[in-house]
């Protein structure tokens, strides 16, 4: 038997280096990785808990965030492509200007 | 437990060794049958009737000479073929292939993941379609990596081609198999077989075919572009661009994504056995005890042929599509008229109740 | 038993995912290694009785929307990243900030530890008719009707606004 706590915390350990690669890494892309690794984090606190309390809302808000997710991906990454167009550069620290 | 695990081991092991010699002995018939389609007679040279060939093929793919081009990224070349046929032998693992048997006193399931209850039916993974679908959605990754490990134009425009076009008829795929999943109310691919058995007037099978042709014809045109052969192989055609995301492949490599291209097609044939014509159900025939253990995977083994004889034949029939035409197919018609499908086959069962 | 085994495999693998892309330098490496993390993750919600999710976390998480990040990686020809430093502060707040917040979390599992029953393999929730994807259907489109409905909306926002800011100008 294996207690929910270690399913939180792995949730968490998943959740705060997702935190760290955003805000350690330089590529956007890199960084946008991060913020999926941090929902998939959040995904597994719901899944863990909707096995807990024996209620599948949490499953179903799991496909909520998957969707979410999907959608800010395909987004965030046309406005990538746009911005390297014109910048030329992925590295987030020379995107720091709105004039180019 | 222990009985189910050794019988998983032995099967796991005969499955794989069978599957990969159909894959060998489907390189052969291919080259016989589109050989006479084009008026020529295939290999005949090696053994009678050329039937050593894959044999030999096998044995230059082993003693070629293994190169890396030098700047291949490493990790990425080597580890793509692997992935590739990787993931096309796990959706081998939940296929069933028949009722169960007796072997040795012991009932097992003809099916690696099938479970014998002692009093009631057979039971599968729950979520067997999707498990064939999700390895073919991970199999994009093979075909990408290896074109843009090689780091070659040719290779990379070969491989953004060929996964943009797996990825985009992966969605007619699965579509095309929600119809079935109406009728049938389970993902579990034991169930949707069994719901396929019976017969109307005596001689006409329950099979899914009958009220979802639609579907199939959707499944098979998607499937065909899901394995990247003719009508739709332009990103690995010679004529085209070099020889596309394996371009910068040799030997034992190179024989990895093909044997994962025919594993592939052999899962697509197996899929829809299952899923359209009836699995394992056919007309029965006397014979011995042995022989009506069996009987049922001859008919599956039958059908699986005849769907490989059709990938077969169409390719040594049809030209193959440009890829405007391949991309404006898949998304303007075989999208609609899936999703159209899809509409129709659940407004009739609501109406039926 | 065979439990605890599973876990801590499968949780040591999305762990080891997950610095793996922290550590690696070309954005492709760390696509492939949260590929990797989604994997182990499906494998974690098979554990949890979800298997409906895991196979979605499958076919759409890491089978398209990391494709998607692939295929962006491939085209744009991003090469590896350069150590360029912009403002220090992030890493000297985020560091110890983001070890806090890890360590609180933790120390507020371990302390409410016996409010948390032990989890079992695969059990699951009001599963009286038919398997977790009939009840997960069932809930989706009764209970959560509006909210699917406004995500399909939202989905079609997405696929719009993609393909006007990744379209060239002409």
């Amino acid at each position: 038997m294996v207690p929910l706590s270690w399913y939180l915390i792995l949730s968490a350990i998943l959740f705060c280096l997702g935190v760290s690669a955003f805000l350690l890494k330089r590529n956007i892309i890199t960084i946008f990785m991060a913020i999926e690794l941090m929902l998939n984090g959040v995904n597994l606190t719901f899944v863990a808990f909707a096995n807990h309390w024996h209620k599948l809302s949490g499953q179903v808000f799991v496909f909520f965030v998957m969707v979410v997710a999907a959608a800010e991906a395909a987004v965030g990454l046309a406005i990538i492509i746009a911005v390297f167009r014109t910048r030329e550069t992925l590295n987030v620290d020379r995107v720091n200007l709105l004039k180019l | 437990m222990t009985v189910f695990l050794i019988a998983a081991v032995l099967k796991i092991v005969l499955v794989v060794f069978l599957l990969l010699t159909g894959v060998a002995y489907m390189t052969w018939l291919e080259r016989k049958v589109v050989g006479r389609i084009q008026n020529r007679w295939g290999p005949t040279r090696v053994g009678p009737f050329g039937l050593l060939q894959p044999l030999a093929d096998g044995i230059k793919f082993i003693l070629k000479e293994d190169m890396i081009p030098d700047s291949a990224h490493k990790g990425l070349y080597v580890l793509a073929p692997a992935l590739a046929l990787t993931m096309s032998l796990i959706s081998i693992a939940v296929i069933p292939f028949g009722e169960t048997i007796n072997v040795a006193g012991a009932n097992t399931a003809l099916q690696i993941t099938g479970v014998v209850h002692p009093a009631g039916p057979t039971t599968d993974i729950n979520i067997g379609l999707l498990i064939i679908l999700g390895a073919t959605s991970i199999g994009v990754y093979g075909v990408a990596l290896a074109g843009w490990s090689s780091n070659s134009k040719y290779a990379l425009l070969g491989s953004l081609r060929a996964s943009a076009q797996m990825i985009s008829y992966e969605l007619a795929l699965g579509l095309s198999l929600v119809g079935v999943l109406i009728l049938a109310g389970s993902f579990s691919l034991r169930d949707i077989v069994d719901n396929q058995s019976g017969n109307w007037f005596g001689f006409i099978p329950h099979w899914y075919i009958f009220p979802q042709f639609i579907a199939f014809f959707i499944y098979l045109m998607a499937a065909y572009a899901e394995t990247n052969r003719i009508p739709f192989d332009l990103p690995e055609a010679e004529t085209e661009l070099v020889a596309g995301y394996h371009t910068e492949y040799s030997s034992m490599k190179f024989a990895m994504f093909f044997m994962a291209e025919y594993v592939n097609m052999i899962t697509v044939g197996c899929v829809a056995t299952l899923v359209f014509f009836g699995g394992w159900h056919g007309p029965h025939l006397p014979g011995p005890a042995l022989f009506q253990a069996i009987l049922p995977v001859i008919w599956f083994s039958i059908k699986i042929f005849l769907f490989m004889f059709l990938y077969i034949w169409i390719r040594g029939t049809l030209p193959r599509f440009r890829y405007d035409q391949l991309m404006a197919f898949g998304w303007k018609f075989l999208l609609p008229l899936a999703i159209a499908n899809v509409i129709v086959t659940s407004l009739i069962v609501a109406l039926r109740g | 038993m065979v439990h605890q085994v599973l876990f801590i495999v499968f949780g040591l693998i999305c762990v080891a995912g997950a610095v793996n892309l922290l550590v690696q330098r070309h954005p492709i490496n760390s696509a492939l290694s949260l590929v990797v993390v989604m994997g182990a993750l499906a494998l974690i919600y098979l554990l949890l009785g979800a298997e409906f999710v895991a196979a979605v976390q499958v076919i759409v998480y890491a089978g398209a929307v990391m494709v998607l990040f692939v295929f962006v990686i491939m085209l744009l020809n991003a090469g590896a990243e350069e150590q360029s430093r912009g403002s220090h502060v992030a890493l000297w707040l985020g560091g110890p900030g983001v070890a806090l917040l890890a360590g609180l979390i933790v120390y507020l599992m371990v302390r409410n530890q016996r409010q948390f029953n032990a989890v079992s393999i695969g059990n699951l929730a009001d599963v009286d008719k038919g398997s977790n994807t009939n009840a997960v259907a069932n809930l989706l489109f009764q209970k959560f009707l509006l909210p699917f409905e406004i995500t399909s909306v939202l989905i079609l926002i997405a696929i719009m606004g993609a393909v006007v800011l990744a379209r060239r100008e002409s």
